[in-house]
């Protein structure tokens, strides 16, 4: 995924946005509804990234070989019995396939919605999870990986600028629905 | 610290057959890893097993630290249940007989 077609300029867009990073932009509301205050620009990019992500989900047959880039989204149970872990993997990948792909629907359904319901957010922090175990990964992110000042020369720079954009969302939402 | 560990089950050695499958402890471990953010983790430990907001927090240091914790157990069944609701959610977990 993540072709370096996620175009545009999402260089700018972070620097955007990053003046509004510190302040409260996910409130949960008693009766159970998160208020979601992100800019136009970070819905156009999320819903883009779900794009990618419905598309390389669907790339991958049941029972074909996985896209490397997403290995983390179907670990291993079992690891110390061959059998029971393929028996675990036939009849569990299916399931996990259709619940992201379910949840990729409900946020692209909200993705301009300015409150949402619990299982909306449910699906909007599974979603934004994904899009991180798959861009960690084809980034081959390590626990050290900061965010940093950019380097123009490096092609995955775009690519790591997105991961920590979603980092920090996942955060501000998990910090807002925690309790 | 360590509220991690389940009770451990003493084997009936003179009689190893008295266990069925069915009774047969496992443990669900979740595995430290270098994406799932620290505040995700306690999210979903929360959330899936209603643990409080300190016992997550606890398994989630003792994954960071350690490497790795027992977030639940259970009969075979249970475990195998409580590692795909895990993996619904992206963490990296396992599960083994409690040993």
């Amino acid at each position: 995924m993540f072709s370096s077609s996620t175009n545009s300029d999402s260089g700018r867009r972070c620097r955007k946005t990053s003046d509004v990073f510190f302040r409260y932009r996910f409130h949960q509301r008693r009766d159970g509804f998160m208020e979601v205050k992100i800019s136009d620009d970070e819905r156009r990019l999320l819903g883009e990234l779900i794009d990618q992500l419905r598309e390389l989900l669907l790339s991958t047959s049941p029972e074909g070989q996985l896209d490397p880039s997403l290995r983390r989204l179907y670990p291993a149970a079992y690891v110390d019995d061959v059998r029971q872990e393929q028996e675990y993997q036939r009849s569990t990948r299916d399931q996990l396939l259709e619940r992201r792909l379910a949840h990729l629907d409900i946020v692209e359904a909200t993705i301009n919605d300015v409150e949402l319901s619990p299982d909306s957010v449910t699906a909007w922090i599974t979603t934004v999870n994904d899009l991180r175990l798959v861009l960690g990964t084809q980034l081959d992110v390590s626990e050290d990986d900061e965010p940093r000042i950019l380097d123009p020369e490096d092609p995955q720079e775009q690519h790591r600028a997105i991961y920590h954009y979603l980092s920090h969302l996942l955060g501000e939402f998990v910090e807002a629905g925690g309790d | 610290m360590n509220q991690t560990e389940s009770s451990p089950v003493i084997a009936d050695e003179e009689n190893p057959g008295s266990m069925t499958d069915a009774d047969t402890p496992w443990v669900v471990l979740v595995w430290n890893d270098p994406i799932n953010l620290m505040s995700y983790v306690v999210h979903v430990l929360q959330k899936l097993f209603g643990y409080s907001s300190d016992k997550a927090t606890l398994l989630m240091l003792d994954v960071h630290h350690k490497g790795r914790a027992v977030v639940s157990n259970g009969n075979r069944e249970k475990a195998e249940l409580d590692v795909f609701k895990l993996h619904e959610f992206g963490l990296w977990a396992t599960m083994q007989k409690d040993v």
